[in-house]
């Protein structure tokens, strides 16, 4: 069987990509990717752990952060939506009427 | 399951059956048709309130997950205050820019949904449920106005970081699933105490992702970034809505999960956030002083309040653990009320949020510039206002554990941002108006509102005694 040390170390990689995600992509539509990527990686861990206790609660809470993620990719995307129409552009840095 | 299994949640169905019902309302509404849908929300959040009132004391429980302790029911009370403030602050926002009332009043009392069964659960993952649907209701309700460029970039900034701090809460809590087998804060916490672990390096990482991810939805530095974006973009009556409720919301399910589950390792987490809370209320500050916008300011004001907030919550000891929630009520009422003059002074040409706005308020609008300058001592810290009242119970607690720096640092910058509250206030008396329009009067219910919350923080500056035995109480039920 392989240690759970794998996939906590997997899970860790793969949040670290989606932190990295966040700052440096140049494209609000991969800036919602990669915090849909951290959410799965913490998916990813809950299941790592859930199966290292023999139970199913690591399981089912992934599915209501599925549903999460779910429901903030829509509201994300609909504000992805009305900024475009206000910007023509998907560039974060075409984003700056308030000073960050 | 019994009947009185649902006790604990009773207060959270009135708000959410109040939104369904706002959301049909809305549906069924004919184009043009007025529906007085902001008095359901009222109905809604009053019921709450009374349902709050007659759980006192008896620290009901529903589903093993929510808790109706005398803490969450505290909470409860300051969040249907400002509730239902808010309410009666936006009927002009909304009349004045067109926003539908149905969709407006139902993710108001939606995210007042969240907000409470944050503060109610004593399930680490019921808590991010919750956080969830305040946040995602909060984020729709910051770009409500889809025609300002402005709105609609505020809600993607406080959208893409909210949702990124949200990623750090639910790791923290995977990390504690993990150590302890359980996300049930109780068990989690005897865990915790039992086997001594307070050296697993994986509970250290659970609780540094935990902060990360509370500080960010309290906007505290260096998690602040998104606050000031999202207060000024936001209309100004749900800004006034996310400073208090969103930061109350928070700030109690903050110490719930600290001081009570996490406090066997409370000598790991006090040097960090003794860190963040000197950094946020001297940020804060500091950067407040600069800023010409009123929104902007009061933003940079909020984030040193948030500072002082975490001051109480390091200093719980046995005599300062109520002034976390004695200092969450007045700033609550005081900051709800600031924005909402605010947002009534807005006119559908001009928002008039800016500092020069405000020139010859007091010849123009006698009684809102008396009112806001209330509010705005209150920020400061001055006798007999709430603001007085609670940053002196705070600061006392932290001197009485030890944490003297800590007490003087807040003591200073509460001195420093006295400057930019007192420069509203000079340019409201002293400063003649130029050509700008002037804002539009306020009056009727609204009025009635502010003249309310003024009374409320007088009240609790003068005769604090009885809250603060409530906040007492209440906040012995958590540790």
């Amino acid at each position: 069987m392989v240690p759970i040390t794998y996939y906590l170390v997997l899970s860790g990689i793969l949040f670290a990509i989606g932190t990295a995600g966040v700052f440096l992509r140049k494209n609000v539509i991969t800036l919602l990717l990669s915090v849909e990527l951290m959410l799965n990686a913490v998916n990813l861990s809950f299941v790592a752990f859930g199966r290292q206790f023999g139970t199913v609660d690591g399981q089912i809470i992934t599915f209501f952060v599925m549903t999460v993620a779910a429901a903030e990719a829509a509201v994300g995307l609909a504000i992805v939506i009305a900024l475009f129409r206000h910007r023509e552009s998907l560039s974060p840095e075409a984003f700056t009427n308030l000073k960050w | 399951m019994t009947s009185s299994d649902f006790d604990a949640v009773v207060p959270v169905i009135c708000v959410a059956l109040a939104g369904l019902f706002a959301m049909l309302a809305e549906a069924f509404r004919a184009r043009g048709e007025k529906m007085p849908i902001g008095g359901l929300a009222l109905i809604g959040l009053v019921g709450a309130g009374v349902a709050s009132v007659l759980l006192w004391n008896r620290t009901a429980t529903s589903f093993g997950v929510v808790t109706a302790d005398n803490f969450s029911l505290f909470i409860n009370l300051v969040l249907v205050a400002v509730g239902i403030l808010t309410v009666v602050f936006s009927a002009a926002t909304i009349e004045r820019d067109g926003i539908p009332a149905g969709e407006y009043y139902a993710l108001m009392l939606f995210a007042i949904v969240g907000m409470m069964l944050m503060v109610q659960s004593s399930d680490l993952l019921l808590m991010f449920l919750a956080l969830e649907t305040m946040s995602i209701a909060v984020y729709v309700l910051t770009g409500i106005r889809r025609d300002q460029a402005n709105a609609t970039e505020a809600a993607f900034k406080y959208f893409l970081l909210g949702a990124f701090a949200s990623a750090f809460f639910l790791y923290g809590i995977a990390f504690i699933y993990g150590v302890t087998g359980t996300t049930h804060l109780e068990r989690a916490g005897a865990a915790i105490a039992a086997q001594s672990m307070t050296d697993n390096p994986m509970l250290l990482i659970a609780v540094g992702l935990l902060i990360v991810g509370f500080a960010f939805k309290v906007a505290a530095v260096p998690f602040h970034m998104w606050s000031p974006d999202a207060y000024e973009g936001a209309p100004a009556v749900v800004t006034g809505f996310m400073s208090t409720g969103v930061k109350a919301a928070a700030v109690a399910a903050f110490a719930r999960v600290f001081l009570s589950a996490l406090g066997p390792l409370v000598d790991d987490w006090t040097p960090v956030l003794w860190v963040i809370a000197v950094l946020t209320m001297v940020v804060g500050t500091v950067v407040g002083v600069s800023q010409t916008s009123i929104k902007r300011m009061l933003a940079y004001s909020s984030i040193a309040h948030a500072g002082y907030l975490l001051v109480a919550i390091i200093a719980a000891n046995d005599v300062g653990k109520a002034s976390l929630l004695f200092y969450l009520a007045s700033y609550a009422v005081t900051n709800v009320g600031a924005f909402g003059i605010i947002a009534l002074l807005g006119s559908k040409e001009h928002a008039n949020d800016e500092l020069r706005d405000y020139a010859g308020l007091a010849h123009t609008h006698p009684g809102l510039a008396a009112l806001m300058t209330i509010f705005l001592l209150s920020l400061g810290g001055f006798p007999p206002t709430a603001g007085f009242i609670a940053k002196w119970y705070a600061f006392s607690a932290a001197v009485t554990e030890g944490y003297y720096w800590l007490a003087v640092i807040g003591f200073l910058s509460s001195v420093v941002s006295v400057y930019f509250y007192l420069r509203i206030v000079v340019m409201m008396y002293m400063t003649e108006r130029d050509a700008r329009p002037v804002p539009p009067p306020v009056r009727g219910l609204a009025m009635a509102g502010l003249v309310v919350s003024v009374l409320a923080v007088l009240y609790l500056g003068v005769l604090p005694a009885q809250v603060i035995s409530w906040a007492e109480q209440s906040i012995a039920t958590i540790f």
